[in-house]
Parts: structure tokens; C-alpha cells; sequence
């Protein structure tokens, strides 16, 4: 195929424990790391690997938010990616949003495959590669633990509840990764160097007349319940005895 | 009126219990009128099943062949046909909701409320974001209707001793062939479903192999209770991927949980958070497994393991 998109999202870093504001509007942001959702740079690995099988010609990061994800994108170039494209907006746009604004781009750039992260780990909503599949009226293939390609076709392992699916869907399709697919590579210093000099377009998502979605609203933010430390116990006797003492055996 | 489609989850033969976890979800919304989808090959014995749940008002069953083997690209416009009047669409949060919801939703054209862990009213609900470590209040825009996953380890399951009525519907809808299932493969077991079992014994990547996996089989198998692991457990290759318990893997609330070699990473503890009691045994006594256990016992697992087994048989 000739080109692969895949999009990333720049969120709070995995390793950050994120902190509730204390008037409950938020969570901490400013000053934290941000990096590229992991399970987008799964779907990046991805697309790379691909490309350097000979299986596609061009890989295309995009991402949708300020001008702050540019170092996400630049990132992506990194690690290999051709070029990137930053749908430009001060805000955070909602899933189906993000799906209109990612078919936009699908139809201006007709990739083979789109392959993007099951879902993004700050809001955690796992919908966006479904409704843009939907949007596309194109097969759909989310959490994909294997992905092998065959002419105009894509065999997907799926990991599911009950075990693992395997499909075989048409392409173009939407790929949405699960957390074994790959091991995504590090960046290298030169490459970092190389990255710089690679195309990276900004529209403004003003340009692209996406139609208004009607936001879910985020009216309080709090902590969750917080379980307590309970007891020690020295030995299995112990451990029997407490159980015991909870009606638990 | 709030009229909420549920949307059933089965494997052709029995419904999974994630159903009548939805069902109590959606009869916490003021004046609720349950309609359950049964979308199926033949689905009148599921459909039945359906129909003795509490609270159910009405199943809809759509038997098509097509519907052989649950498919979102197929499902979906198959709900949309159904979805007219409706003020709600719910499914399970399962990886089967997760995959055909966003769907739904998107043919709808409306965004969707993920994880409903609790309803404060007919469109305001609470969800948890960041791995669970923040809890957001979220209300739905009014008239548009409700798309919706139900985080099924916040609910008790609907009791039987219901009688809706049963609606075979036939649908008129474009069914696309671009996607094709070809198989599953699933570890069948004998031991409780990990999701629904009242105790759960996990392992973790100390138990070093999938051989010494065993230790956990056999303590589970003594205590009547499902297995799970953790994700560094089913990266290592000791057990099938179906069995992680997480974040990305499955969220469960059991009675009695118990964490043996699992150090305890915040992806790992959201999937637990919901346990009645949760015991840790684990070498490092500084493992954060220790923070959130009710009881917590620090020493080698390989030793540990087979007395508790041993006490528990006798």
C-alpha cells in the first residue's frame, strides 16, 4: 500500500501519578510530562514495521491539539515516521470530533491502513478508531495483538474477553492496537537530529469545517475511594485465621 | 419516560453475565423502561433467558445469520435500525460493548459516555478516567439519545424472576461483508469465570514459568475460585492473555482476592480496586500490592503457596 496513517495523542506520561485539582475541576496538568499515548506508539511501531517489510511506501503521524504536540509528532518522525500533520486547536476536541477530524485527513490522503491506540490512558474512553470506522463505513479491527498483511486484505488477532479472535477484514480498515502487538523502538540521538528536518504540516481545524459535535460535559472531578492498608499477618496460620475471622473460607 | 435498548451480550447459547449487570445499571435511571436487543442466529432460547431477568420490560429479538458471531461492523447498523425512540443505548463495558458501542454511537451521531460506574440521574453519570484515579461527573447534552458502556464490576447482577415479553423484529439494514470472523481461541476451563467468581487468585511474574503456575491453579482449584494474573505475567507467556486482570485487561470485583507475586502497579490495582478483601502475598514487604491488601503476608510464595493449599484442604 502507499501510506499508513497513524495518529497520536499527547497525554499525561504513563509513569506520572496523576493528581485531582483541589476545587475538583480538573486534573493536574501544567508541569507534568507528557509523552505519546502507548498504545499510539504501538500503532507506530507498527506502521513502521510494515513499511520497512516493504509493505507500504509512507508512514503519516497526525495528531489532533495545540502546538505543544508538535514534540509528540516530531517524536513519531523520530522513530521513523515520513511526515507528520498537527490539526491545529486550543481544544481538547471529544471522540467523535476526533474521528470527523482524522476522516478528514483519511480523505485527503487515502491511507491503505489507519492504524491508531485502543484507547488514550487519560480519559480512557476507547471509542475514537471505532466511530471513525464507522464514520468511513470501513472494517474496523480494535485490539489487535497481530496483524499480518495479505494483498488487499488484513488478518487481525484480536484479544478479547474470552480469548483470542482472529478476523479478516477488507482494506482500507481501522487497526486499534492492544499492548502486545509489539515493543516499540527507542529513538536515537541522530535520529532525533534527522527528525527536525522532516515535514511537519499545521492546518488549523478551523479549515478542515468539521461539523459541531454536541459535547459530553465534565461537570466535577474527584478522587476515587481510597482502600486502606489493613493488616500483617506473620505466617499461612495467620493468614488461615484472618480469612477465617471474615468468613472468607 | 426514560426507554433505555439494551444491548445483550451471549456467545450464541447462553447470555454472559454482563447483561444482567447492565440491566441493573440501567434501572437506576428515574422511570426506566428496559428493552433488551437480542441479536442472534437464533436467539429464542437467549431470548427467554433475557426475559425472566428482573426489571426487563421487553426483549427484542433479532435473529439473523449474519449475527452468527457478534461482528460491530455488523451489529451496528442492525441497533441504529432498532435504536428509533429510544432516549438510551447501553452495553457492557466487555471487550464485545467496547468494540461495538463507539459504533453505535458514531451511526448515531453522538459522542458516548464510557464505564458508567454510577447514575446520579437520567443523563448524568460518574466514569473513571485515568486508570481510576480520578473519578469525573459527566452529563450527556439533552436531546440526542444516551450511547453508553456500563462498567460491569459496579453492578450486582438483575436477580431472576422476571417475565417480559418477547418481540421478534426483523431488520432491514445494509449489512457489510467487509469483515469476516474467522476464529476464536479460548483456554476452556472448568474453573469459575474470572469475571463473576467470588474469589479470584492471581499470579504474577515471580512465579517464574508457566509451570510454576500450577502453585496458583491448585490454590484456586482448593478454594473453588477463578484464576487471574498480571499483565507482566501474561507478557512473560505463563498464561493466556484472557486471564489479565487490569486496566487494559479485566476490571473485577470479588469477594476475596488474592495477589501472590504480584507487586502491585497502579494498572494492576484498578482492576481490583472493587474486591471485598484483597490479600497480597509477595517477598518484598515494600510492594505497593501492601498499601491497598486487607491482609498482607510477606515471604516466599514457593513455600507459602503450597501450606496455604495444604490448610486449606483439610
Amino acid at each position: 500500500m502507499e501510506k499508513i496513517l497513524v495518529g497520536l495523542k499527547r497525554v499525561v506520561d504513563y509513569n506520572v501519578r496523576v493528581r485531582v485539582r483541589s476545587d475538583g475541576s480538573g486534573v493536574e496538568t501544567d508541569g507534568v510530562k507528557m509523552s505519546i499515548n502507548p498504545f499510539d506508539e504501538i500503532a507506530l511501531e507498527e506502521a513502521l514495521r510494515i513499511k520497512e517489510r516493504g509493505d507500504a511506501a509512507e508512514v503519516i503521524v497526525v495528531s489532533i491539539g495545540n502546538s505543544d504536540a508538535r514534540q509528540q509528532l516530531r517524536t513519531g518522525l523520530a522513530m521513523g515516521a515520513d511526515r507528520a500533520i498537527l490539526v491545529e486547536t486550543d481544544e481538547e476536541t471529544d471522540p467523535l470530533s476526533s474521528a470527523r477530524v482524522l476522516l478528514e485527513i483519511v480523505n485527503r490522503e487515502h491511507p491503505g491502513l489507519v492504524l491508531l491506540g485502543k484507547q488514550a490512558i487519560d480519559n480512557d474512553n476507547n471509542q475514537t478508531g471505532q466511530m471513525l470506522a464507522a464514520l468511513w463505513g470501513r472494517p474496523q479491527a480494535t485490539f489487535a495483538s497481530e496483524l499480518v498483511l495479505d494483498g488487499n486484505l488484513a488478518k487481525v488477532t484480536r484479544e478479547i474477553d474470552v480469548g483470542l479472535e482472529s478476523i479478516e477484514v477488507d482494506l482500507p480498515a481501522v487497526v486499534t492496537t492492544d499492548l502486545r502487538l509489539n515493543e516499540p523502538r527507542y529513538v536515537k540521538l541522530p535520529d532525533i537530529m534527522k527528525a527536525k528536518k522532516k515535514p511537519l504540516e499545521q492546518i488549523p481545524l478551523a479549515e478542515l469545517n468539521i461539523e459541531a459535535s454536541a459535547r459530553i460535559s465534565e461537570i466535577a472531578f474527584a478522587l476515587p475511594e481510597q482502600r486502606q492498608k489493613g493488616i500483617m499477618v506473620d505466617d499461612v496460620a495467620g493468614l488461615v485465621a484472618a480469612l477465617q475471622d471474615k468468613g472468607l473460607l | 419516560m426514560t426507554r433505555i435498548l439494551l444491548v445483550a451480550e451471549h456467545d450464541g447459547t447462553t447470555i454472559n453475565p454482563s447483561t444482567a449487570k447492565c440491566v441493573t445499571c440501567a434501572s437506576e435511571l428515574p422511570d426506566a423502561e428496559i428493552h433488551v436487543a437480542v441479536l442472534a442466529e437464533d436467539g429464542a432460547s437467549l431470548a427467554s433467558e433475557v426475559a425472566g431477568l428482573t426489571s426487563v420490560d421487553k426483549v427484542i429479538q433479532v435473529d439473523n445469520p449474519a449475527n452468527s458471531y457478534p461482528v460491530a461492523a455488523i451489529l451496528a447498523p442492525q441497533i441504529v435500525a432498532i435504536a428509533d425512540g429510544y432516549s438510551h443505548v447501553f452495553g457492557p463495558s466487555t471487550t464485545f460493548g467496547k468494540d461495538l458501542m463507539p459504533r453505535v454511537a458514531a451511526l448515531l451521531g453522538v459522542n458516548q459516555i464510557s464505564d458508567i460506574m454510577s447514575v446520579l440521574g437520567s443523563h448524568c453519570f460518574r466514569r473513571p478516567i485515568y486508570a481510576g484515579n480520578a473519578i469525573v461527573t459527566v452529563e450527556a447534552p439533552a436531546g440526542q439519545p444516551v450511547v453508553a458502556t456500563v462498567r460491569t464490576a459496579s453492578y450486582a447482577s438483575a436477580a431472576d424472576g422476571g417475565s417480559a415479553s418477547i418481540e421478534a423484529v426483523s431488520v432491514d439494514a445494509d449489512l457489510p461483508g467487509h469483515t469476516r470472523f474467522i476464529e476464536l481461541r479460548s483456554g476452556k476451563s472448568d474453573r469459575p469465570d474470572l469475571q463473576t467468581a467470588a474469589k479470584v487468585v492471581s499470579g504474577g511474574r515471580a512465579l517464574g514459568s508457566a509451570e510454576n503456575f500450577d502453585l496458583i491453579y491448585k490454590l484456586a482449584d482448593a478454594l473453588g475460585a477463578g484464576v487471574g494474573a498480571s499483565r507482566a505475567a501474561v507478557d512473560a507467556g505463563y498464561v493466556p492473555n484472557e486471564m489479565q486482570v487490569g486496566q487494559t485487561g479485566k476490571i473485577i470485583a470479588p469477594k476475596l482476592y488474592i495477589a501472590i507475586g504480584i507487586s502491585g502497579a497502579i494498572q494492576h490495582l484498578t482492576g481490583i480496586k472493587d474486591a471485598g478483601t484483597i490479600v497480597a502475598i509477595n517477598k518484598d514487604g515494600e510492594a505497593p500490592i501492601f498499601e491497598i491488601a486487607d491482609i498482607g503476608l510477606v515471604g516466599d510464595l514457593f513455600k507459602i503457596v503450597p501450606e496455604l493449599e495444604a490448610a486449606i484442604s483439610s
